[in-house]
């Protein structure tokens, strides 16, 4: 615009008063702005954190307020068969599980990948075990399981004969403990597979072009293009994945609620049955309390997998 | 080094047809460019050498061999693209390496290639650099690093330098070039952009609709187009391309403008062409109306009308008249080129 408009008109000078400065403040703006959030996250998340740290070193239990008892529910987990059976299991739980979603996982995705009749139908079935609520799924797992109407034990034995007598899965400790994995397994392969797709689609065609070319095999391109080029994708992936596997709670719940004899309790359904059903809200309070420095070395795992790679930066390295 | 000979070959990519019949012949050690407009069809012609793109119909060969059914890393080419495909998650040093240590070769060997590799394209200082850390023209020395490690058959590109800016174009067609002649190793170059197939070829191949125009030396093209789409394409600025017919005293324009025809010139011409810079400054010449002066420094280019016929010259000299004034121009005789109208072929003359 011309300077000539610009010069004859003159900005009214405005008497600003002492709000309108405070408003202009950028410290006070800042703080005002942030305000509402983080009232939101103090009331909503470290509240509750809180408080449940706090139950952890006290001997509370339903209906009577406790005193702090310091270390004593830790000492007491420490020698707790119980509780070193559910970190056990917790951990071979969200291991084994973690493996089968992940190799299962990225196997689809590859799958997917590739040009196939009916792909966006494909994809969206895949996402169907993640879509139905957690314990209708559990259900319909609890039906697969039983002892007398299992599909699978009627296949196995009854029309293809390989098996002679029905399986018991949740009868016994190993297979029930398989038995939630394979569940669990089930329900978290969409997230990985639906995650690594996405990764697998920001690789530019033409480098498998160019790998092709240069002579490589289909396993030589998985190896040295797919694989690291996905490694920044999965390990976010793999990390959330651990915590929402090592954290799980509704499938055990309700396929087993740790039976039988405690032998599938994970730490998250043990500290609930503690604490709730059992009234020993302290206790529970620990149990829980006590999954915090596993998930910490998780999110450290993440925090060092996902350290954005050289490769990954634009700045000069010399 | 190997000779290329593409016989008939067609494509099609379900219903949609997009090579019909392409022949071309490529000596051992020649410099090809394919020339055309966006959508002709290069970038698949190429694609199909690489054995990126199955064929059709038609017969491929890589020297003595027919490659039709070859995969494309048994063909011994290497390839450049367009984006360079360097891998990103590699240093320069172990991408121009890849397909030596997809190979096996040792270590020193590997060291070795990619040393000379490096120096010819002055690469050393960047060897452990990734390919995020490198400016456009690197990144396309690299991506022809990895090309020479190779020591292929035939070198492909495609559009290699349409992602640099123009200064560093003419750099790189240069340096693409030179090391053309220095390795003379058979190359297949796609470009849309003539300027840099007249500079770089040793033979162009005009393509337009997944048809080849017209093979040939760039000067023979630019002397002797075959058609009206060649002539169009080639020379920049364009050739002029006047319509109309064999009249009293020369070529009547639609315009109305009558334009001087070489004695020999056949009856059925119906299109006239002249390219700019063979349009001269006569006073004995045609009166024609200055619509345009663009002074370029080395040249000046002026659109005149003759009549309703505006017509694009370019003189050395320097042209003082303003738009609205009258100059005096003279195509040069024997440099009109003749067409048919409905064909659009070449009238021999
Ligand atoms: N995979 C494909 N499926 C269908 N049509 C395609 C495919 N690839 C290319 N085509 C079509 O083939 C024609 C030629 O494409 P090509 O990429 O060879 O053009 P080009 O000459 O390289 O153009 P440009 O200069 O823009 O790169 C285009 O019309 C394009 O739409
Ligand atoms: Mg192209």
């Amino acid at each position: 615009m011309s300077a000539t408009t610009a010069s004859a008109w003159t900005k009214p000078q405005q008497q600003a008063n002492w709000l309108v400065r405070l408003f202009d403040w950028k410290p006070f703006l800042a703080f005002a702005c942030l305000l509402p959030a983080a009232g939101l996250l103090l009331v909503f998340l470290t509240y509750p954190l809180g408080l449940g740290i706090w139950l952890a070193f006290t001997d509370t239990t339903i209906g009577r307020s406790g005193y702090w008892v310091g270390i004593e529910n830790f000492q007491y987990l420490l020698e707790d068969p119980l509780w070193w059976n559910a970190v056990f299991y917790s951990v071979f739980y969200t291991g084994i599980a973690t493996i089968g979603k992940f190799a299962l996982g990225l196997w689809l995705a590859l799958l997917l990948n590739n040009h196939l009749p009916f792909k966006s139908l494909l994809r969206a079935i895949i996402l169907l075990p993640w879509i139905v609520p957690t314990v209708l799924s559990a259900i319909a797992f609890w039906w697969i399981y039983d002892p007398q109407f299992s599909i699978i034990s009627f296949l196995l034995v009854d029309k293809l004969g390989i098996l002679d007598n029905y399986i018991d899965f949740l009868g016994s400790a190993w297979p029930a403990r398989f038995s939630l994995i394979a569940a669990n397994i089930w329900r978290g392969i969409p997230f990985v597979a639906i995650s690594l797709l996405a990764g697998l689609q920001t690789i530019s065609p033409s480098l498998y072009e160019a790998a092709l070319l240069d002579g490589s095999t289909g396993w030589q391109r998985f190896r040295y293009i797919t694989f690291p080029m996905l490694m920044p994708i999965l390990a976010i992936v793999m990390t959330f994945s651990i915590i929402f596997t090592f954290t799980d709670f509704q499938l055990v719940y309700a396929i087993t609620r740790g039976g039988p004899v405690n032998s599938t309790h994970l730490l998250a359904t043990l500290a609930f049955q503690r604490g709730i059903p059992g009234g020993q809200l302290g206790e529970g309070a620990a149990i829980a309390v006590s999954m915090i420095p596993f998930l910490v070395f998780a999110t450290l795992f993440s925090y060092f997998g996902l350290a954005r790679r050289k490769w990954q930066q634009g700045e000069g390295n010399d | 080094m190997a000779t290329v000979e593409i016989r008939n070959v067609r494509k099609a990519f379900g219903p949609v047809q997009v090579l019909h019949g392409v022949n071309v012949d490529i000596a051992d050690g020649e410099f090809v460019v394919l020339v055309g407009p966006s959508g002709c069809g290069k970038s698949t012609l190429l694609r199909m050498l690489a054995g990126l793109e199955n064929i059709t119909s038609g017969e491929i060969a890589i020297g003595p061999r027919v490659v039709n059914n070859v995969p494309p890393k048994d063909r011994d080419i290497a390839m450049v693209f367009q984006n360079y495909a360097l891998y990103p998650h590699m240093t320069v040093f172990d991408n121009m390496a890849f397909s030596m240590k997809l190979a096996k070769a040792p270590k020193e060997v590997m060291e070795q290639e990619v040393g000379r590799a490096a120096k010819i394209l002055g690469l050393e200082a960047l060897l452990q650099r990734y390919p995020r850390q490198l400016s456009g023209g690197q990144r396309q020395r690299v991506a022809m690093g990895r090309a020479i490690v190779r020591n292929p058959q035939v070198f492909l590109f495609d559009e290699p330098l349409s992602n640099l800016d123009a200064k560093l174009r003419v750099q790189m067609r240069a340096e693409i070039k030179e090391l053309h002649q220095r390795l003379r190793v058979t190359t297949v170059y796609v470009t849309h952009d003539q300027i840099e197939a007249m500079t770089m070829a040793d033979k162009i191949v005009v393509m337009n609709g997944g048809h080849v125009e017209q093979v040939g030396p760039p000067l023979e093209l630019y002397d002797r187009p075959a058609n009206l789409f060649v002539a169009g394409f080639i020379g920049s600025p364009a050739m002029n391309l006047v319509k109309g017919g064999p009249g009293e005293g020369g070529f009547q324009a639609e315009g109305g403008a009558v334009l001087p025809l070489p004695q020999s010139a056949r009856g059925e011409a119906g299109i006239y062409g002249i390219r700019p810079e063979h349009i001269q400054l006569r006073e004995d010449g045609i009166p024609a109306t200055v619509v345009l002066v663009e002074p370029t420094g080395s040249e000046t280019q002026v659109v005149a009308r003759i009549g309703e016929t505006p017509l694009t010259c370019a003189f050395r000299e320097r042209v003082t008249a303003r738009p609205g004034e009258t100059i005096h121009i003279m195509p040069e005789m024997g440099l009109v080129h003749l067409f048919e109208s409905g064909s659009g072929r070449r009238l021999a003359a």
